[in-house]
């Protein structure tokens, strides 16, 4: 048996790997799966989250089974792991319509492959600053995010495997034809993405620098026919001085040389070969000088701070927006896992900078009360693993009091009972709160006919109130809600309270029984009772 | 030019101007489609078939059973009723609806008991039926909803199938009611059942104030349900005129007495300790009103129906059972 040939079977059984993840990460299948697997062992990933962060978050650690092994025998993860390497190969075979002196030539160096160095630089450097912008090309965040946002949602249209209820994203499209266009791209340049943009193989292939394994010419066997370039996944050049920073580690010069004068050997000399990236250095300041940028150019931009956009509702347990920057990926495991389809990749929403991050949009769905998901998937804290208790403030977060992410208010000009004469009070059914943050009054109004009339109308309670958004998903008022949620309130972030009462650290800090105070008035009989429901919350990491 | 040439060329110029007046004339529709033909949308429209069984002029419509143990307590209700063997036949296909609307556990009294599902279940398992489905079209999301009020686990459990509100499960059906004329509804259940019982919990209900028998087959319906609470008396009272089920069953094992139809808090819930079956939702209802502490004199939608001769409120004067269990 072939090296290639195992190398074969590895790529089928990681690339099927990765779609089982994608399947998975859901709220019946996810049980006890490592979905955020492939996002954890890469190394771009743990990398820049130290930059931004200066820590290795949780299981980022597993960064190191792929890094240390790069650091031996270079970047085999581009040839034998990658699901989205796998892609682009599988393509770029299907398609491929040259001849062998075609296909030689669609193999060799070009120097527009040094660009995914330059990018690496621009991203590396606006990290430094706090800007984590390595998501936007990383294989496997764009990967997961173009089957969560376009892939699952276009394969479930027809068969209804995905959803029950079926999901829609917003800009699907602008995922989608970047999906199309990336992988497209390998019938003019084989491997497109991998060779020229790939942020993650410009990583590894700095990281294989010093790799102990190489590929090794043996000038004397060689007689420069160039056929080791056939089906060189990586444009390394091995039929001359090897670029090991480009090579995939595929195997197939070895495998196509007529004279056996390929080999993969344990510390040849290096001699003659192109160990590291041909750069430019003007290029690569340039690039830095771009990243570096970035930061105060889109900080000054307001997004993050003074004009933050009100529809920048974060799922429960995201962090304040700085660090929310500088831990999201976005790879969008969230939006896949989010039961209700509440979560959608921001465009602008957040910035240049949030691109692709996840915002809550009511209109599609609502934060689900016993359901911390999105948390439990990110692999890098942006949304912190927290447990039902605490997102609901029971048991023994009472005092912190329940996650809000964001506050509801009502558009008395187009709510129902409000301006209309109508009854109504859909938001307040569904307020999944206990006592119910929306509350109502019953009035006598004399309706334009004369005749006497009682409506209920409905008022939000801003302490009790958690920003999940089910009233304004199910308000009736279809295109412009007469409730909406806006971020103001949410509890991540101290600029962007609401209520003077809610400023405190655990005095009275959870609102309505809180601290225990029960003159607030707020209709909850007992707060003891309140603790006792942390009972019933069935544990998702236990059951599902 | 050929001969032959010319008749080939000319008989495909022939052809293809044939093709597309015929292709014309075949598509032409001088009125164009969409919503503004009712109709049509009604023409295609499914209906539903009673559920009802015939047990002649004299039985028992309304049985009241008290106790703990819900397994005794469905069986002794279904018994004063006449037994299971009454409504349910060997090889039925039988629809149990309980009221999934919430993504709550069990005790927060929500949703309905999946304890007396099972029991249900396994009563109609006993009397022969070849199968037993599940459903509802909860306002939370599903699988969360089925999976966290227990409902899900007792489906597995009974070997029932459950069915999930997918968009393609629905079809417009013709209600014909007071409210509701033709509309999208979750009919691939009912399309599939014999016999169809519905198990509703007993809970306050912001706007009509109660939620039970009749209020359970909202979650039969898809569309725009948030419309409904703009005439909510008159979408409830269209429910017993929708769906003739075979009997409905109140669980009021636990009664949600406020903060309905959510609840959210035990403080929220009482216990109940009673169970109705009936086949007039009206009388059960009624009668369960009563367990929420209030007066059915005041409740419209009630008064609605049976005017409509829906049912009766005056479920004393019907033919009805009480028991007590252990």
């Amino acid at each position: 048996m072939r090296i290639t040939h195992v190398r074969l079977v590895s790529q089928i059984f990681f690339v099927c790997l990765f779609f089982f993840f994608c399947f998975v990460t859901q709220f019946s299948y996810l049980k006890g799966y490592p979905a955020s697997l492939f996002l954890e062992v890469n190394p771009l990933v743990a990398i820049a989250t130290v930059i931004t962060t200066h820590a290795l978050y949780q299981g980022l650690l597993w960064s190191l089974v792929l890094l240390i092994p790069t650091l031996f025998l270079g970047r085999f993860f581009c040839n034998w792991i990658c699901p989205y390497g796998i892609i682009h190969q599988f393509t770029g075979w299907l398609f491929n319509k040259r001849g062998i002196t075609d296909n030689i030539e669609s193999n060799r160096y070009r120097k527009v492959f040094a660009l995914k160095y330059y990018i690496l630089i621009g991203m590396g450097v606006a990290a430094l600053f706090g800007s984590l912008q390595i998501g936007l090309l990383d294989p496997i965040c764009l990967l997961f995010r173009s089957f969560t946002v376009v892939v699952l949602p276009t394969l479930d249209m027809s068969t209804e495997w995905f959803y029950v209820r079926p999901h829609v994203h917003q800009l699907a499209w602008v995922v989608g034809f970047m999906l199309v266009f990336l992988v497209g791209m390998n019938l003019v340049i084989p491997r497109f993405f991998c060779r020229v943009l790939c942020p993650l193989g410009a990583t590894l292939g700095l990281l294989s620098r010093f790799s102990l394994w190489r590929i090794h010419r043996d000038t004397v066997k060689c007689v420069d026919c160039d056929l080791c370039l056939q089906r060189c996944e990586g444009a390394s050049d091995p039929h001359t001085n090897l670029r090991k920073s480009e090579c995939f580690v595929c195997f197939n010069c070895i495998d196509d040389c007529p004279h056996d004068a390929l080999s993969f050997d344990f510390m040849p000399n290096v001699k003659g070969e192109v160990t590291g990236p041909q750069l430019s250095g003007r290029r690569a300041v340039m690039a830095g000088i771009v990243g570096a940028l970035t930061f105060p150019f889109s900080r000054r931009s307001g997004d993050v701070d003074k004009i933050f956009k009100k529809e920048v509702v974060r799922p429960p347990g995201s962090v304040a927006e700085v660090e929310f920057l500088e831990r999201c990926i976005k790879c969008d495991q969230c939006i896949r896992v989010c039961p209700t389809n509440v979560l959608q990749p921001a465009m602008l929403e957040a910035g240049i900078e949030g691109v692709w991050t996840p915002i809550m949009n009511m209109r599609t769905g609502y934060c689900e009360l016993n359901c911390t998901l999105c948390g439990e998937v990110c692999p890098t804290g942006a949304i912190q693993k927290i447990s039902i208790e605490q997102k609901l403030g029971i048991g023994q977060f009472t005092d912190l009091g329940a996650v809000k992410t964001g506050t509801a208010f009502y558009d008395r000009g187009r709510c129902l009972p409000w301006a209309m004469d109508l009854p109504c009070v859909v938001c307040e059914e569904v307020c999944p709160t206990s006592p119910k943050a929306i509350y109502s009054r019953e009035v006598e109004i004399t309706n334009r006919w004369g005749e006497k009339v009682v409506l209920t109308r409905p008022y939000v309670d801003p302490e009790v109130c958690i920003g999940c958004g089910i009233c304004e998903h199910e308000c009736p008022v279809e295109d412009h809600r007469a409730i909406r949620v806006t971020a103001v309130g949410e509890t991540r972030s101290k600029e962007r309270s609401l209520l003077l009462s809610m400023m405190g650290e655990t005095e009275s800090g959870g609102g309505c029984c809180g601290g225990g105070e029960q003159s607030s008035g707020c209709g909850c009989s007992n707060s003891s009772a309140k603790g006792n429901d942390s009972l019933l919350q069935i544990d998702l990491h236990q059951t599902t | 030019m050929e001969r032959r040439e010319f008749i080939r060329r000319a008989s495909l110029t022939g052809l293809a101007v044939a093709g597309s007046t015929v292709g014309a004339g075949l598509l032409y529709d001088p009125r164009g489609g969409g919503q503004y033909f009712r109709d049509e949308l009604i023409a295609s429209a499914k209906t539903l078939p009673s559920y009802a069984v015939d047990r002649g002029a004299n039985a028992v419509t309304m049985a009241i059973a008290h106790g703990t143990d819900p397994d005794e307590m469905v069986r002794a209700a279904i018994g004063a009723m006449g037994g299971i063997e009454r409504f349910i036949e060997k090889g039925d296909v039988v629809l149990l609806k309980p009221n999934v609307a919430f993504d709550r556990a069990p005790l927060l009294g929500a949703t309905t008991s999946p304890g007396v599902l099972k029991a249900v279940a396994g009563l109609c398992r006993e009397a022969g039926a070849k199968k037993i489905i599940v459903a509802d079209n909860p306002i939370n999301q599903p699988e969360g909803c089925f999976f966290k009020s227990g409902i899900k686990a007792a489906a597995d459990e009974i070997g029932a199938e459950l069915m999930l509100p997918r968009p393609s499960a629905f079809a417009d059906v013709k209600i014909g009611g007071d409210v509701l004329g033709t509309w999208t509804t979750f009919y691939e259940p009912f399309a599939a059942a014999d016999k169809v019982i519905g198990i509703a919990p007993c809970k306050d209900h912001n706007l009509c104030s109660g939620s039970m028998t009749m209020k359970n087959w909202y979650g039969m319906l898809g569309g725009r349900r948030n419309q409904f609470h703009q005439h909510i008396h008159g979408i409830v009272s269209d429910f017993p005129h929708m769906v003739k089920p075979t009997f409905v069953l109140l669980d009021a094992t636990r009664v949600l007495m406020r903060n309905g139809p959510t609840g959210g808090s035990l403080s929220d819930v009482a216990t109940g300790d009673t169970l109705v079956v009936g086949t007039d939702m009206v009388a059960v209802d009624t009668y369960g009103y009563s367990l929420l502490g209030r007066d059915a004199a005041n409740l419209e939608y009630l008064h609605r129906a049976q005017k409509r001769a829906l049912g009766t409120m005056d479920w004393k004067s019907q033919n009805w059972r009480e028991v007590q269990v252990g």
